[in-house]
């Protein structure tokens, strides 16, 4: 368990200009939801930033915004999740040495390395506490947070700095667009479950999370528990799977107040939720936001910060609501998210009374 | 020798992202290293890369270049003694 | 009292050997696995030395016992290779009521099929099999199906510190009670990504490779892969598996210095090894063999000297880098080396520093230079650093 303290995200909304919550809804028609980005000689010197790809300072300064919200100067350990790391410097590299080996860059190749962005972070901070990076598709941001309260049931950390970062390029994109993962058109972020066709809408973000063992004047929220299942041949039973991971945190089904979905608009996946929500939460309030920010590897760091706001606010906004059930009261969310049905994610989250 | 050094002086801010610097910011004798522009080794390494693409000169020990590198204008020599 | 984490099954495959017994006897021989590239086209071919797995695509299928197909990295095959080894050697698909978990560590993942595929990606359908292993699940996930891992599985990227971080967490979620037994460990193949990348930062020798030697010039890079079952005492019980040894001790800290030098102090270095200390309980005159991370390049070396020179003073133990023998495998270096030292445990050896000449001006120890087999060997830490100044330090024992 521990206390959501301070949040620092870069997304497709302006969640960097505006601490309210909802921040105004950006609407799009588009091949993939872009990050707005801030102005970031306000957060790094540019003699440091010189180097950096879009990624790292996206990152860099997603975490220095939560540090601030949680006024914590030094975490006791930076953990971030991505998927893919720095897709840029990656493709940079793939287009140098696929066409002539010579002359490569030294920049790209260190920044490809996918702990950079958390080194990065260490070096900003001079911090030399525990540091890590996961690399595990969807599991990337989960296996950082479950690394992160097992660092505070240890007692090695109380103050624990845990990123959810990706980026989208139009290379990968069309890369990826072969193997089915994103509509194969621009299609308007707010209206995504109206197409009924195949493929997500593609996006990226930077979400930092300020994670304590204490509660503090700015706390969000709790994180109770983090599970991550691996559907190896149909494994994954969420019949058995989700009931015991609720009753390890004291909590039945009857206790969720919202259950927050990942769809992302892919007519082959979102029946996958829409199965799991009707047999376990029949009549509970449903929500979602990955036309807010995109689908990416680390999506559910945005669909954390919107719970956690959601809980700290006491307000479900209704550019999150999927059905017209209104919550009676805004305790315990649940977030479940999965990615192709083979990696399946819930993180439970509780308001601070 | 003076053309040469300023043409230098835009590949070198190219080459090292320097958004912030002008051409005519950089004394072609103030050392590049250390305090002038607060560059590293990695910057060092990115101007082997300058010296191998631009002018065809290939330095293998990154040692030497310290004193290649020392200012825009030793860098200028270096080249017109080695270019091919 | 803490939850103890006993190693009960191992797997590798590198230069050496394709398994524990043919690594064993290599490095029983001094005999190092470095030479030319064979099985990557590149220009560098003629240029470097490096520790390659002497074994074709075919070849690798074939031994890992899975149907040549689309969609399999180099990287991934090596990985189910050492894996399917360690799993056989703790029985890891029986038992299933026990929770079992696979932490991988990578940091090219299938960078080795992508790179080949590239220009196929970005213009026509052919190759989109291998669009998969771009990300670094991929090879974790073959691993997974491979040997039926369903529990818990996770992909960590921390450089060449990788494996041991994998390691780490491995022992942490058994003793937080998260599961009952691990796979651990990391897989990497030469790529032409990375032997460029080194290649651009102008790190990598091209001799063999001289760790801890005054005359040292880089790195050379190598490949393989190799996994730990972790199991409880718990565990044990159900499963029948003796230990090979216990894992005690383990620390991870950051440099926060630079993106790709360590501090000339080796700050991190000193903290990861300080906290595994503290994990352990042990005092540094306990340790009877340190396996270094000992790339071989001027920075590396002499800043975990130094770090070392820092905590164990005058009495610096026998310690050796055995990257002469496999090359850096960067991802996979730490549970590679982890298994070596597990090796010094089991066989009462400590392993020579190839290539060892002429100690380091600015520090007071040598590397052992030959075979050592008349000393008791009970404890022995393994070091893994990696760029960005990820830092751990692992330390294993020996049961009785």
């Amino acid at each position: 368990m521990a206390f959501i303290n301070g949040i620092g995200i870069i997304s497709p909304q302006k969640t960097v200009e505006s601490k309210e919550f909802p921040a105004a809804v950006m609407e799009y028609t588009a091949d993939y939801l872009k990050c707005i980005e801030p102005v970031y000689r306000s957060y790094i010197d540019p003699i440091q930033s010189r180097r950096m790809s879009r990624l790292i300072k996206m990152g860099i300064t997603a975490a220095k915004i939560s540090l601030a919200d949680a006024a914590c100067r030094m975490p006791d350990a930076i953990i971030t999740g991505t998927g893919l790391g720095s897709v840029e410097d990656t493709e940079k590299i793939l287009g140098e040495i696929t066409k002539e080996e010579r002359f490569l860059n030294p920049t790209p190749f260190i920044q490809s390395t996918y702990n950079t962005i958390s080194s990065q972070v260490a070096i900003n901070l001079k911090c030399h506490n525990y540091n890590s990076t996961y690399v595990h598709r969807t599991f990337s941001f989960e296996s950082g947070l479950t690394d992160a309260l097992m660092l505070m049931e240890e007692g090695m950390a109380s103050d624990v700095l845990v990123g959810a970062i990706d980026e989208m390029t139009l290379n990968h994109l069309q890369i990826t667009r072969r193997i089915g993962q994103w509509k194969m058109e621009p299609v308007n972020n707010l209206q995504l479950l109206d197409y009924g066709t195949p493929g997500a809408l593609a996006g990226e973000g930077a979400a930092f999370f300020l994670l304590g063992a204490e509660k503090s004047l700015s706390t969000y929220a709790q994180v109770k528990g983090v599970k991550t299942s691996f559907n190896l041949n149909g494994s994954f039973k969420p019949s058995t799977i989700l009931p015991s991971f609720l009753d390890m945190n004291d909590l039945t089904t009857k206790d969720i107040d919202l259950v927050l979905l990942g769809l992302n608009g892919d007519s082959e996946n979102d029946p996958v939720y829409l199965q799991f929500a009707n047999h376990f939460f029949p009549g509970k309030p449903l929500g979602w936001y990955k036309h807010l920010c995109g689908e990416y590897h680390t999506a559910t760091g945005f669909g954390l910060y919107a719970a956690a706001n959601i809980l700290k606010h006491q307000h479900y906004p209704e550019v999150l609501q999927l059905n017209t059930i209104n919550p009676s009261r805004l305790k315990n969310i649940l977030i479940y998210n999965h990615y192709r049905n083979v990696n399946h994610s819930m993180i439970l989250i509780q308001a601070c009374s | 020798m003076e053309e040469l050094i300023e043409k230098l002086k835009k590949e070198v801010i190219e080459q090292l992202n320097l958004e912030e610097t002008k051409p005519e910011d950089i004394n072609p004798d103030s050392p590049l290293f250390g305090e002038g522009l607060g560059l590293d080794s990695i910057d060092a390494l990115e101007l082997i890369v300058l010296l191998e693409k631009n002018y065809g000169i290939k330095i293998e020990d990154p040692k030497d270049g310290k004193k290649i590198f020392y200012s825009i204008r030793t860098m200028a020599e270096y080249i017109t003694e080695h270019k091919k | 009292m803490a939850q103890r984490i006993f190693v009960t099954g191992t797997g590798i495959i590198s230069c050496l050997g394709n398994n524990l017994r043919e690594n064993l006897t290599s490095l029983l021989d001094s005999k190092s696995g470095i030479g030319r590239i064979h099985h990557i086209d590149t220009l560098l071919k003629e240029e470097l030395l490096v520790g390659e797995v002497p074994l074709s695509q075919e070849e690798l299928f074939t031994l890992a016992h899975i149907v040549p197909a689309e969609g399999y990295s180099r990287n991934a095959l090596l990985g189910i290779i050492a894996a399917k080894e360690a799993g056989a050697h703790a029985g890891l698909t029986e038992h299933r009521e026990l929770k079992t978990g696979l932490i991988s560590a990578t940091t090219v993942g299938g960078m080795d099929q992508c790179e080949l595929y590239y220009l196929d990606f970005l213009t026509n359908d052919t190759r989109n099999a291998y669009i998969d292993s771009y990300d670094s699940g991929e090879s974790t996930e073959k691993i997974a199906s491979a040997l039926g891992i369903s529990d818990f599985i996770t992909t960590i990227s921390t450089a060449c510190s990788s494996a041991a971080n994998a390691l780490m967490l491995g022992a942490r979620m058994i003793r937080t009670g998260r599961l009952d037994r691990v796979l651990a460990g990391g897989c990497e193949s030469l790529t032409k990504f990375h032997l460029n990348g080194f290649n651009a930062l102008k790190i990598l020798d091209k001799e063999p490779s001289k760790p801890f030697d005054e005359r040292r010039a880089g790195i050379n890079l190598g490949e393989g892969a190799a996994y730990l079952v972790l199991e409880s005492e718990e565990s044990m019980k159900k499963t029948g598996n003796q230990p090979l040894c216990e894992l005690i001790g383990w620390g991870n800290a950051c440099e926060a210095f630079h993106q790709t030098a360590s501090s000339p102090e080796g700050t991190g270095a000193y903290l990861a090894i300080k906290k595994a200390l503290e994990i352990s309980g042990l005092h540094p005159e306990d340790i009877d063999y340190i396996n270094a991370h000992g790339t071989g390049t001027d920075n590396n070396d002499l800043s975990e000297g130094k770090a070392i020179e820092k905590l164990f003073g005058e009495r610096v133990p026998y310690i050796s880098s055995t990257k002469p023998f496999t090359g850096h495998t960067t991802s996979a270096a730490g549970s590679t080396e982890a298994i070596l030292s597990i090796l010094c445990l089991q066989h009462q050896v400590i392993w020579p520093n190839l290539n060892f000449e002429i100690p380091i001006g600015e520090l007071h120890f040598s590397p052992v230079k030959n075979l050592i087999t008349d000393q008791l060997v009970n404890i022995v830490m393994s070091n893994s650093f990696g760029f960005g100044g990820n830092d751990t330090s692992l330390i294993f024992r020996k049961v009785y």
